[in-house]
């Protein structure tokens, strides 16, 4: 992949300094020559096109950028790209192949944990970071695991129900 | 024999179908303003005010344009050369876009960079030095009102203060002569804080003119996409038909997506200047410093009281806090909203309300923050007035509320203020609430509690209020009559597109419209495409926002699907061939009267009005509606929070939650309660931590998420819903709005349930938000706590 921003600037990048990064996105191998202060997240949503990560509050508050990050969640507005090089970053469209849903995906839909979808992306993956580490977790445990998220829409009842829901057929269907 | 099909099993009226856009939202396919990408697209940044009040000695961009990457830089002199310095607001004041003069309120727009890239862009604003002269700050209407107050507009002829209006309603004298008959007169004052409606995606618009069509795309984050083309229109003196405003997915709204900000203005005249797609995304502290605030109201008032626990009269003041240009948001020929909804579920025989409204050197706001218009101030502080009456008579919360609840063979009711109710059951849905939270016990638990020095407290509130702006005869914006439109096409096949002017933004729109559609026609609600947003296609209407879409949209909706239905009779008339008075309909089939077994359906009539229509006929199976609402929709609701203080720290918890409303007939009841919670945590927010105020030198306090704390998973309490249903008598379908209701009805349970724990102290109000050291203050000093800024920093 060329320069992120190499197309739009056309005449001037020139004394910028770049620096390759690699990165594995999704599962795949990633090369980019980025600027140094580059977000991790907008290398996501401008440079490789994956716009499923929002950029939410630039504080690291609301969580709408949270990816997961060698399978940890984290939020990519406060990482540089050139701090993610060598790693693994998983993000929504990672998820799932693309005719499947990953359970946490259908449990969103199930029990209507979301609504206007800004923040559902982010709420998933730190979703997904908690039942890969706990696969049966409490309420609470749900509640706690989340509170990196904002959403102004669902009040968050629904949002635990999901992962609940997810959490149980995710445990079926290791079982079986 | 009916063969009547299952409105539940074909997604109709009352089916809890899954929503239709959540599969986009869970693959991250949805469609923000930030994603889209248009070839050659250039960003813009804003470069704001970080003072509050104080004279443009200068502004020197020189340095921005030196740096590689940056195309354009605008200054609200460039901006005044083509008259787009100042712009019209929605209630007839001016508002600059990029300021000119002075600086009215920090983080006020002052220039403008168009870069290759945000970051480019950002640099740019770096390089710019504006000299600025200090003027003395206003932060309150006391300030603004004192003599010798420093003039904020003086950029407007005639205007010698900082007073927008003074204006008035009721019936002054009737209240006076019932003030003259009370046995007892209860009082209160408070402060309805500032609040941000604070949707997690910030505003941002892509402006793209094309200079070979001389078509202007505006990508928009817009909750009403015809408003802002006509407001685009009248702003840049742009032909309206060559403007297409594309409102695409919505990141929530809640009202701050209504006003047009000077970003959008700016980014439309830069694509103008450098034919090319301009993208202005705001960030989260521009967003909260500069974009429609909410509140911000001081309210005092009396209720004069008979000894049995009868209202004989209400009299109110407002003083408004409008910020530094009148932008409000709001549609009615009032100047203070709704307010005068207040007190519209109880019986009051005479009431009278004065409201002023001042400038201050805040940001503009004014906006309906998950709320119709000034409802949420009218019904907290309802409620919290009635919290205190029934302290001050020494009566019983609830009994006191049922005592003068309109009661339910008396709709339509005509309120004090002129507002006519359509229906309702107030004392069931109390009824519901104090069953469902187990009154009588938790008074008995809370006596005990005290005696370990604990204390509990339990808050009651109920209200109706005013959802589904217009009707036309008293709602305009900028005398844009308020109804909504919906265009229904019916294909050969059965399968169906719906348009409407409404704009969803996590409502589910797409998934509820086409349920109305199934239920007026019975065509599989699967098999019904919803769109909205783009104003070249969807048919007028004037947005979402005031809970109004399922009120006048919603009906749309259901008027057009039934003149789509009036169409098919003649089609199945002319099938079966028997005249129309002899055929009936029933859910997806007409069939004749006499030979019941004799029918077709629905989607046979679609085939036929394409390929066997009757002589004569016009072919097609299409309509479009447009609905003026009779009235407003009015739905209760009534929410109960109990609470356990902790008096060596002030915290508190909530304990539990009940909330009932009575929205009318339930479209989709899985997204109305969404929906209730939704709004249930905004009101436990708003009570409990949404803190966002002012220094006395006009500093924005809580200008991000920081700082400006919205409830986590973890701090939202657990909700329990339940419902009445009092259908609505003149909408189609018999819905009522539901959006805001927990919204505005919510944060007064909050805050009465806190005030009654520790009712032996004697405060009556703590000013919202409820953070504990107020708590804490109130309790150790047994005063109440003001919250009106200025506030103290600790530099």
């Amino acid at each position: 992949m060329s320069s992120l921003f190499e197309e739009i600037r056309e005449p001037v990048a020139s004394d910028v300094p770049v620096r390759r990064v690699s990165i594995t996105v999704n599962g795949e191998k990633r090369t980019a020559d980025v600027e140094p202060r580059l977000l991790l997240a907008h290398l996501l949503r401008q440079g490789l096109g994956l716009t499923g990560t929002h950029t939410g509050c630039d504080t690291s508050n609301c969580g709408a950028c949270t990816v997961l990050f060698d399978g940890k969640a984290i939020k990519s507005c406060t990482m540089l790209a050139v701090q993610a090089d060598g790693h693994e970053v998983t993000t929504v469209e990672g998820l799932a192949g693309p005719s499947e849903l990953h359970p946490i995906q259908e449990g969103f839909k199930d029990e209507h944990g979301l609504q206007c979808g800004f923040c559902t992306p982010g709420m998933m993956l730190a979703a997904k970071a908690l039942l890969d580490e706990n696969p049966d977790p409490t309420e609470d445990e749900v509640r706690w695991a989340l509170s990196g998220n904002l959403c102004r829409c669902t009040g968050y009842q629904n949002i635990v129900k999901s992962v609940l829901w997810a959490a149980q057929k995710l445990q079926s269907q290791s079982a079986s | 024999m009916t063969r009547a099909l299952d409105e539940i099993k074909i997604g109709g009226l009352g089916s809890s179908r899954k929503r239709v856009e959540d599969n986009r939202f869970i693959r991250g396919r949805g469609n923000y303003v930030d994603d889209i990408v248009l070839p050659g697209m250039l960003h813009m940044e804003i470069l704001r005010s970080p003072m509050a009040h104080a004279r443009i000695n200068s502004i020197d961009t020189s340095k921005a344009w030196e740096i590689p990457g940056v195309r354009l830089v605008l200054t609200g002199e460039m901006m005044a050369t083509r008259n787009l310095a100042w712009m019209p607001t929605l209630s007839y004041d001016t508002q600059a876009v990029l300021a000119t003069d002075k600086v009215r309120f920090q983080g006020q727009e002052v220039a403008c960079v168009i870069a290759d890239d945000p970051y480019i862009a950002k640099d740019g604003c770096e390089a710019i030095t504006v000299d600025y002269e200090p003027l003395p700050v206003i932060v309150n209407p006391n300030q603004a009102m004192a003599d010798g107050a420093p003039l904020i507009r003086d950029d407007k002829e005639n205007q010698h203060d900082n007073v927008i209006y003074d204006w008035e309603v009721g019936d002054k004298e009737g209240t006076d002569r019932a003030f003259a008959q009370a046995d007892l007169v209860s009082k209160l004052e408070l402060h309805y804080p500032r609040s941000h409606p604070s949707p997690i995606e910030c505003c941002g618009s892509i402006a793209d003119f094309n200079r070979a069509t001389s078509k202007l795309t505006i990508y928009l984050t817009s909750q009403a996409p015809h408003l802002h083309r006509a407001a685009i229109a009248l702003v840049a003196e742009l032909p309206e038909h060559m403007i297409r405003i594309v409102s695409p997915d919505i990141g929530g709204g809640f009202g701050n997506k209504v006003p047009v900000y000077p970003g959008y203005v700016v980014s439309i005249l830069a694509s103008i200047l450098l034919e090319r797609p301009v993208k202005w995304i705001e960030d989260k502290t521009g967003n909260l410093i500069s974009t429609g605030y909410a509140r911000d109201m001081y309210l005092h008032g009396e209720m004069a009281l008979r000894k049995d626990g009868k209202i004989l009269a209400m009299r109110m003041h407002a003083d408004s806090d409008h910020g530094a240009f009148f932008s409000d948001a709001q549609p009615s020929k009032f100047k203070i909203g709704l307010l005068h909804s207040t007190f519209a579920c109880y019986d009051v025989p005479a009431a009278h309300l004065t409201a002023r409204g001042v400038y201050t050197n805040k940001a503009p706001g004014g906006v309906a923050y998950r709320c119709s218009f000034r409802v949420t101030e009218a019904m907290f502080f309802q409620e919290r007035m009635m919290q205190a009456a029934a302290d001050d008579l020494g009566m019983d919360q609830a009994e006191f509320r049922r005592r003068n609840f309109v009661r339910d063979d008396d709709f339509p009711h005509r309120t004090p203020f002129g507002f006519l109710t359509d229906s309702g059951q107030y004392g069931k849905c109390l009824d519901v609430g104090l069953e469902a939270i187990g009154y009588s016990d938790f008074l008995k638990r809370k006596e005990e509690a005290k005696k370990q020095g604990r204390l509990l407290g339990i808050g009651i509130s109920a209200m109706t209020e005013p959802l589904g702006a217009g009707n036309s005869r008293e709602y305009d914006i900028l005398g844009v009559k308020m109804f909504d439109a919906a265009e229904l096409r019916v294909h050969l096949t059965g399968k169906a597109i719906l348009r409407t002017g409404a704009k969803t933004q996590g409502q589910g729109h797409e998934t509820t419209w086409a349920q109305i559609v199934a239920h007026e026609l019975g065509l599989p609600a699967e098999d019904i495409v919803v769109e909205e947003g783009d104003t070249d296609t969807a048919p007028y209407g004037m947005g979402t926002y005031a809970s109004r879409s399922t009120p006048v949209a919603g009906a749309a909706v259901a008027m057009v699907a039934r003149k789509v239905r009036a169409k098919a009779r003649k089609l199945a008339a002319h099938l079966l061939e028997v005249s129309e008075e002899d055929i009936d309909w029933e859910l997806g089939r007409f069939y004749v009267r006499s030979s019941p077994e004799h029918g077709v359906t629905i989607q046979e009539c679609a085939m036929a009005a394409y390929s066997n229509m009757p002589d004569g006929m016009e072919p097609g199976l299409e309509n479009v509606a447009y609905y003026d609402p009779p009235n407003l929709t009015w739905p209760f609701g009534c929410y109960i929070a109990t609470v356990e203080v902790d008096p060596q720290t002030g915290v508190w918890d909530v304990l539990n939650v009940v909330a009932v409303d009575d929205c009318g007939v339930r479209i989709n009841p899985m997204i109305v309660e969404g929906q209730i919670m939704g709004g249930l945590t905004e009101a436990y927010a708003m009570s409990s931590m949404q803190f966002i105020t002012f220094d006395a030198q006009g500093n924005c306090v809580g200008s991000n998420y920081m700082d400006y704390l919205l409830p986590t998973a973890w701090e939202a309490p657990g909700y329990e819903l339940h419902e009445v249903v009092t259908p609505s008598p003149h909408h189609p379908i018999g819905a009522k709005g539901v959006g805001e209701c927990a919204t505005v009805g919510g944060p007064a349970a909050f805050v009465n349930a806190v005030i009654d724990a520790i009712k032996d102290t004697g405060v009556r109000n703590i000013d919202m938000p409820l953070l504990p050291d107020r708590v804490y203050e109130a309790l150790t000093q047994r005063h109440d706590v003001s919250g009106a800024p200025p506030v103290k920093t600790d530099d």
